[in-house]
C-alpha cells in the first residue's frame, strides 16, 4: 500500500454525528420503532442459589394488558442454545431450567401491551425457591479454586524469581485487593425483536454486529441467513454490549405473541444480568538492586468467576512485560461462587493488576529512597522480558518526563505527609499505563458516486468513541477528499462484518479495511485512466498515481478531477476490500461473519510486543482530620501511536482517566455475604464522580510513529487512560498521609 | 409500580373534612400526600411503597409556600421549594447552617422539585428497604427482621438505633433543624397544633415501620426556626464520599454564641449517623461556659458519640462522627 501512516495524524475533527446525537435524531437499539409492539419487563432471582419450586401467576397474570409470561416451565425447548461467557466458553443460564446460579438471574419475561403493566405485573409474580447456602466470594464457604492458564498464551515464567527474589537486597511483598465493579453504561441494556415470517430482526446495543447476529440464530435454531441484527448507535459499552441472557427469550416470547417485543431492562437489572469486573486478590513480590534494577517479579492473582465459567482475565500478562526483569513468575487462578459470570470491562485484565503492580512499584521506589519516576527510568526496556521480542514502539519515559514537567513533579517532597495546604495533606502519586495492541480482520465497502463523493459501508459500531468519524476521516484522507463529503454507514449486520468493538482494537481494525478499500478504489480508476485512449493521465504509471485534493494525480504533475476518473469506470465505482491482519486466516472476514473472533495480539504475532504506553500523576487532598479524599489535579500524557482524530483521542484519554478516578475512590458493587446479592444495584448507591469531583483532567498525547505495529502504526486508544489511575491515586494517598492502601476502592474511613 | 389514583387537594379545610386517613407514619398507608414526588414516587416505583391514593398538596403552596423572616424567628412553609430556601437572602444570611444544608443537599434539580416537607419526611436510603425482594426489613415489613444488622450497614445508623432498625435518616435540614430547637406546626382532622421538630420523627421502638409521630391525615403546614444569638453564627458541615449530589457518610450542624473565646450558647446537631435527625445536648452542656479550645471540643465529641452502637461496616463512624464534630466546631468559632 502507498499510504503514509503519518497522513492521518489528524487534525481535530469533530464528530460527523455530534449534531444528531445532541439533537435526538440519533437512533439507539431502543428508539427503533416497530410496529405495534409489546412490552416485556424481566423477572429475576431473588436469591443466589437453588432452585425455583414454583410459580404464582394468577395476580400477575389478571394485570389488564398482560399478554404473557414466560417461565421455565412453559417455553419448552424453544432456545436450542445456551449463550455461553464472554469468553465462549459455558456460563451460566436463566430460563433454561429452574435452576438458579445466582442472584438477579432471569427466571421469567412479562409480556404485556404496555411498559407499565408489565412492570405492575412482573412486581406481582410470586415465586416459591428452594434455597441453598450461597457462597459469594473469597472466604466465604463453598467457593472452588482452581489454577487457570492465561487467555492469550502460556503464564508468563522466566528463569529463578524465587532465589532472585531470597537473594535480592531490596523486596517487597505485597497483598492486594480490587471490587467489583460495573460498566453502567447511560444507555440501559435493551432488546427489542420483531419477526417476518421465519426472519427475525433484533434490535440490541452490541459491540459486535455479526456476533450478536449469530448467536441469536444459534440459540433459536434460525438459518443465520434469516437474522438481522442493528445496532446504528450504542450509548457505551465498555466491554458489557454483548452476549447475554435475555436477548433470546424476547425473540421467542415475540413469536409468542405475534409481535415485536421491546425489552428495556432496568438499571437494576443491568447489575445482574450482564457481565462485570470481577473483584480479585493478587500477590506480589518484587525484588531489585541498590541501584534500582528489578531482579524478581512474582505476581499472583484470584479472580471471582460464576460456578460453571472458568474465564479469567489474567493481567499477568501485561504485568509481566512492564519492566526489565530477568527473573518472573506468575500465576492466576479462578474461584467459583454463586455469582453470575463476569467479563470485558474496559482495560479488562490491566486496571486490577496494575493496580497491584504500579502500588508495588511504589512501595519499592520507598524502599529503595528512589523517586518513583526514576525507578521506572531504571527499569524501562525496549525488549519484551518475557518473549524476548523488541516492543514495536515504547515511549513509557517520554510520556513521564512530559506528563512531569505539565504536572510540577519535582515540587515533590518525597517524604510522606510532609506536603500541606492549609487543613489539607497534598499527596503527589504516579502510575505506568498500558494497554496491549489488539487488531482485527473487518470487511469495507466503498462506493464513490458521479459527483466524487464517497460512501463507506461496514457493519462497525459506534459506541460514542468516534468511530464514524474515524472511519470518514481515514477515506477522506485516502480519497484526497473532505470529510464531509463521505457518508459512512454501520450497524446493521447486512454490512461486510467488523471485528468486535473491543480491546481497544476499532480505529486500527476499521481504518485498516478502509485503507484497504480507498486502495484498491485509487487502483481502479488509476488503472482505468492510465489505460484510457485519451485523458491528462494515459499512458503513465498507474503506482505513480494518488488521490488527493479531488484529484488523481501523477507525482508528475498530471491530473484530472476524480469525478471524471470516475467516468471512465461507468461514472460510479463500487469496491469491496477485506483487511486480515498478518498471523490470521485468509477466511476471517467471513468467519466474523459466522460470528467467530480472531484477533492479531501479542500472542500471536511473533514479531514485536504490541502496547500503547502512558504515564498518570495525581494530585489528591486528604483533609487532616475528617479524612475526605479529593483528587483536584490529573495529568496524563499517551503515546499510542498514529491518533487519526485528536479530539475524539483526548475525551478517550480524559473519560479512561476519570473512570480510573472513579475505580480508585469511589466505585464499588457491594455483595451482601450472608445472600451473596449486590445492595446498590443503581446509580445513587453505585458511586461514580460528578463533575465536582474532577476539577482538572490535563491529557498530552505525544507523537508517535510506529511502523511495526501495523500498516497505519495505530495502537488503539479507547482503553490505556484507565490503567494507571487506580495506582496512582493510591500512591498519592500514601504520599499525603503514609498510609498504605492496598485495597480498593480508597474512602475515608480508611485513613481515620 | 401499581396503579393508583390521584387526587389534587383544594384547601387545608377540604383536606381536614376528608379526614384521610394518610398514615403518615406507616409506610404502609393507603393514602400519602404528595409534595416534590421526589422520595415518594421514587419509592413506588420499586414497589416499596404502594399506595391506592395520593393526594397532591402543591396546591397548598400558595398558602404554605414561602420564606418570612421575622423578629422572633423564621417561619418556612412546607410547600417551599428547598432551592428557594437555600436561596433566601434571610436565611443565608441570619440563618446560613440552614442555607448550607440545603444547598448540599441531593442536586440541583432535586432542589428544584423537592419542597422542605418532603424533605424531612424523607425515607431512608436503607438498600434493604429499597428493595422489596429483600425479605428481612421491619421498617417495610413488621417483625420480619433486620438484614442490614449482619448485611452492608458502612452507611447505616450507629445513634438511636436499636436491633429492630439502624437505617439512617438520610436528610440534612432536619440535623440543623433538631439542633436549631424547631417547631413544625400540623393540620389535621383534628386541627392545627404546633410540636418540637425533635418529637416528630420516632426511635425505632421495636416498631421501625411506623416514623413519625403525626396522626393520621395529618400534614406539615409550617417549619418555625426560634430566633437567638447563636443562629448568625452556625454551619452545617457535611461529609461525604464525592463532592457533590451524595448523601453524608458525617455531618454536624453547628450554631454557636460566643462570649470572647467562652461558649454562652451552643446547638448541636449531629447526621449521617443517626436514626433521626439527632441533637447532642450533653454535648452541649459540657461546652457551655467553657472555652472552645480544640481539646474542649473534643471532649464534647467524645460525649456525643458515646453511646454509639456499632455494627460491622460502620465502625468508623463514631470516630469520623467525633472529628467532623470538632472541626465544625472549630470552624464555626472562626467564622
Ligand atoms: C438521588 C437523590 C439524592 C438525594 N440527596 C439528598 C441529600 O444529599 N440530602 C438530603 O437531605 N436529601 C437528599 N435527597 C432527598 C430529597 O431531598 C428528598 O427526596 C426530597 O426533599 C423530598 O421532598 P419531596 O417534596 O419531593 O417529597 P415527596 O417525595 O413528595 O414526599 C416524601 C414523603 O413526605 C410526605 N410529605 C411530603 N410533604 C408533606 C407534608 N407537607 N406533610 C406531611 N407529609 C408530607 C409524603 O407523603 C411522602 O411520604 C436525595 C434524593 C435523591 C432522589
Ligand atoms: S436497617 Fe431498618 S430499614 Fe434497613 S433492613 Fe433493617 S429494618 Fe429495614
Amino acid at each position: 500500500m502507498n499510504y503514509d501512516p503519518q497522513s492521518l495524524l489528524g487534525q481535530a475533527t469533530p464528530r460527523v454525528d455530534g449534531v444528531a446525537k445532541v439533537t435526538g435524531a440519533a437512533r439507539y437499539a431502543a428508539d427503533e420503532v416497530v410496529a405495534n409492539p409489546a412490552y416485556a419487563y424481566l423477572v429475576t432471582s431473588a436469591i443466589a442459589r437453588g432452585r425455583i419450586a414454583g410459580f404464582r401467576l394468577e395476580q400477575a397474570m389478571a394485570v389488564p394488558g398482560v399478554l404473557d409470561i414466560l417461565t421455565h416451565e412453559n417455553v419448552g425447548d424453544a432456545l436450542k442454545q445456551s449463550p455461553p461467557g464472554p469468553d465462549g466458553k459455558p456460563s451460566t443460564t436463566t430460563l433454561e431450567s429452574e435452576r438458579i446460579w445466582h442472584d438477579g438471574q432471569i427466571i421469567a419475561v412479562v409480556v404485556a401491551d404496555t411498559f407499565e403493566a408489565a412492570r405492575e405485573a412482573a412486581h406481582k409474580v410470586e415465586v416459591d425457591y428452594a434455597e441453598e447456602r450461597p457462597a459469594g466470594t473469597f472466604g466465604d464457604e463453598g467457593t472452588q479454586t482452581e489454577p487457570a492458564e492465561a487467555p492469550f498464551g502460556p503464564n508468563p515464567e522466566v528463569g529463578d524469581a524465587a532465589g532472585a527474589f531470597a537473594a535480592a537486597p531490596v523486596k517487597v511483598e505485597a497483598r492486594y485487593a480490587t471490587p467489583t465493579q460495573h460498566h453502567n453504561p447511560l444507555e440501559l441494556f435493551s432488546t427489542t425483536c420483531a419477526w417476518e415470517g421465519s426472519k427475525l430482526t433484533v434490535y440490541e446495543p452490541t459491540q459486535f454486529m455479526h456476533g450478536t447476529k449469530a448467536r441469536m440464530a444459534s440459540q433459536l435454531g434460525l438459518d443465520i441467513q434469516d437474522v438481522r441484527a442493528v445496532s446504528r448507535y450504542v450509548g457505551g459499552a465498555f466491554g458489557s454490549k454483548g452476549v447475554n441472557g435475555r436477548a433470546a427469550w424476547v425473540a421467542i416470547a415475540a413469536r409468542r405473541v405475534g409481535r415485536p417485543v421491546k425489552l428495556v431492562a432496568t438499571r437494576a437489572d443491568g447489575f445482574t444480568t450482564n457481565s462485570y469486573r470481577a473483584e480479585t486478590l493478587q500477590h506480589v513480590r518484587l525484588s531489585a538492586e541498590r541501584d534500582g534494577r528489578l531482579t524478581s517479579f512474582f505476581h499472583e492473582g484470584w479472580e471471582l468467576s460464576s460456578r460453571p465459567s472458568p474465564y479469567c482475565v489474567a493481567g499477568t500478562e501485561q504485568t509481566a512485560r512492564m519492566y526489565a526483569c530477568p527473573n518472573i513468575l506468575t500465576r492466576v487462578n479462578v474461584v467459583h461462587a454463586d455469582r453470575n459470570t463476569p467479563g470485558y470491562m474496559r482495560a479488562p485484565a490491566e486496571t486490577p493488576y496494575m493496580f497491584a503492580l504500579e502500588s508495588a512499584m511504589d512501595e519499592l521506589s520507598y524502599a529503595l529512597g528512589m523517586d518513583p519516576i526514576e525507578l521506572r527510568r531504571v527499569n524501562d526496556t525496549q525488549i519484551d522480558p518475557v518473549s524476548g521480542r523488541p516492543f514495536s514502539s515504547r515511549s513509557l519515559m517520554p510520556c513521564f518526563d512530559a506528563a512531569a514537567v505539565r504536572f510540577g513533579w519535582q515540587r515533590r517532597d518525597p517524604q510522606p505527609g510532609s506536603m500541606r495546604d492549609g487543613e489539607w495533606l497534598v499527596g503527589y502519586g504516579c502510575a505506568t499505563a498500558c494497554y496491549p495492541v489488539f487488531t482485527g480482520p473487518a470487511g469495507a465497502r466503498l462506493t464513490l458516486m458521479p459527483d466524487g463523493r464517497a460512501q463507506v459501508a461496514m457493519a462497525g459500531h459506534e459506541l460514542g468513541t468516534g468511530a464514524y468519524t474515524a472511519v470518514a476521516i481515514t477515506a477522506a484522507r485516502l480519497l484526497g477528499i473532505d470529510v464531509d463529503d463521505v457518508t459512512v454507514s454501520m450497524g446493521d449486520s447486512d454490512l461486510p462484518p467488523v471485528i468486535v468493538a473491543g480491546g481497544s482494537s476499532n480505529a486500527a481494525s476499521t481504518a485498516l479495511a478502509t485503507a484497504k478499500v480507498c486502495e484498491e478504489a485509487r487502483r481502479r480508476l488509476a488503472a482505468a485512466a492510465v489505460t484510457a485512449a485519451d485523458g491528462p493521465l494515459r499512458g503513465l504509471d498507474p503506482d505513480a498515481l494518488v488521490l488527493v485534493e479531488g484529484r488523481l494525480r501523477h507525482d508528475g504533475g498530471a491530473e484530472e478531477p476524480i469525478r471524471d476518473a470516475l467516468v471512465r469506470v461507468g461514472g460510479r465505482l463500487e469496491v469491496y476490500a477485506e483487511h486480515v491482519p498478518d498471523g490470521l486466516p485468509r477466511g476471517a472476514v467471513a468467519a466474523l461473519g459466522d460470528g467467530q473472533l480472531l484477533f492479531q495480539h501479542n500472542g500471536n504475532r511473533s514479531d514485536v510486543t504490541a502496547f500503547a504506553f502512558g504515564a498518570q500523576l495525581v494530585e489528591v487532598r486528604v483533609h487532616r482530620r475528617t479524612r475526605e479524599i479529593r483528587v483536584p489535579r490529573v495529568v496524563s500524557a499517551f503515546a499510542a501511536g498514529t491518533i487519526i482524530n485528536p479530539m475524539a483521542a483526548r475525551s478517550q484519554f480524559m473519560g479512561g482517566a476519570i473512570w480510573g478516578l472513579a475505580s480508585a475512590l469511589h466505585e464499588a458493587t457491594e455483595l451482601d455475604h450472608g445472600a451473596a446479592r449486590y445492595v446498590n444495584k443503581n446509580l445513587a448507591d453505585y458511586m461514580i464522580p460528578v463533575n465536582a469531583d474532577v476539577p482538572s483532567v490535563d491529557i498530552i498525547i505525544l507523537p508517535e510513529k510506529d511502523e511495526r505495529v501495523n500498516a497505519l502504526g495505530i495502537k488503539g486508544i479507547g482503553e490505556v487512560g484507565i490503567v494507571g489511575m487506580n495506582a496512582a491515586v493510591a500512591n498519592a494517598v500514601f504520599h499525603a498521609t503514609g498510609k498504605r492502601l492496598r485495597e480498593l476502592p480508597i474512602r475515608a474511613e480508611r485513613l481515620l | 409500580m401499581r396503579p393508583f389514583t390521584y387526587e389534587r387537594a383544594d384547601g387545608l379545610a377540604e383536606l381536614a373534612r376528608r379526614a384521610l386517613q394518610t398514615g403518615q407514619g406507616q409506610v404502609d398507608a393507603e393514602v400519602q400526600f404528595l409534595a416534590g414526588g421526589t422520595s415518594l414516587i421514587d419509592l413506588m416505583k420499586l414497589d416499596v411503597l404502594r399506595p391506592r391514593s395520593l393526594v397532591d398538596i402543591t396546591p397548598l403552596a400558595a398558602e404554605h409556600g414561602t420564606v418570612e423572616l421575622r423578629p422572633d424567628g423564621l417561619r418556612i412553609g412546607a410547600l417551599a421549594s428547598m432551592a428557594s430556601v437555600a436561596v433566601h437572602p434571610g436565611v443565608v444570611e441570619q440563618y446560613p447552617a440552614i442555607a448550607e444544608s440545603l444547598r448540599l443537599a441531593a442536586s440541583a434539580q432535586l432542589r428544584n422539585m423537592a419542597t422542605i416537607g418532603g424533605n424531612l419526611l424523607q425515607r431512608t436510603r436503607c438498600p434493604y428497604f429499597r428493595d422489596p425482594s429483600w425479605t428481612a426489613c421491619n421498617k417495610r415489613l413488621p417483625g420480619s427482621g433486620c438484614a442490614a444488622l449482619d448485611g452492608i450497614n458502612r452507611n447505616h445508623a450507629v445513634l438511636g438505633v436499636d436491633t429492630s432498625c439502624i437505617a439512617q435518616y438520610p436528610g440534612d435540614l432536619g440535623v440543623v433543624l433538631a439542633a436549631l430547637d424547631a417547631q413544625v406546626e400540623l393540620a389535621g382532622p383534628r386541627g392545627a397544633r404546633r410540636v418540637p421538630f425533635s418529637t416528630l420523627h420516632r426511635p425505632p421502638g421495636g416498631q421501625p415501620h411506623v416514623e413519625t409521630t403525626l396522626l393520621p391525615g395529618e400534614l406539615i403546614t409550617e417549619v418555625a426556626v426560634p430566633a437567638g444569638a447563636w443562629t448568625r453564627r452556625s454551619l452545617y458541615l457535611k461529609i461525604r464520599d464525592r463532592a457533590s449530589y451524595e448523601f453524608a457518610i458525617a455531618s454536624a450542624a453547628v450554631a454557636l454564641d460566643l462570649d470572647g473565646e467562652t461558649v454562652r450558647s451552643v446547638r448541636l446537631g449531629i447526621g449521617g449517623m443517626a436514626y433521626r435527625p439527632w441533637r447532642a445536648a450533653e454535648a452541649e452542656a459540657a461546652l457551655t461556659g467553657k472555652p472552645l479550645t480544640e481539646a474542649n471540643a473534643e471532649a464534647a465529641a467524645e460525649i456525643a458519640l458515646r453511646d454509639a452502637v456499632t455494627n460491622g461496616h460502620n465502625a468508623y463512624k463514631p470516630e469520623l462522627g467525633r472529628r467532623t464534630l470538632v472541626r465544625a466546631l472549630l470552624q464555626a468559632r472562626a467564622m
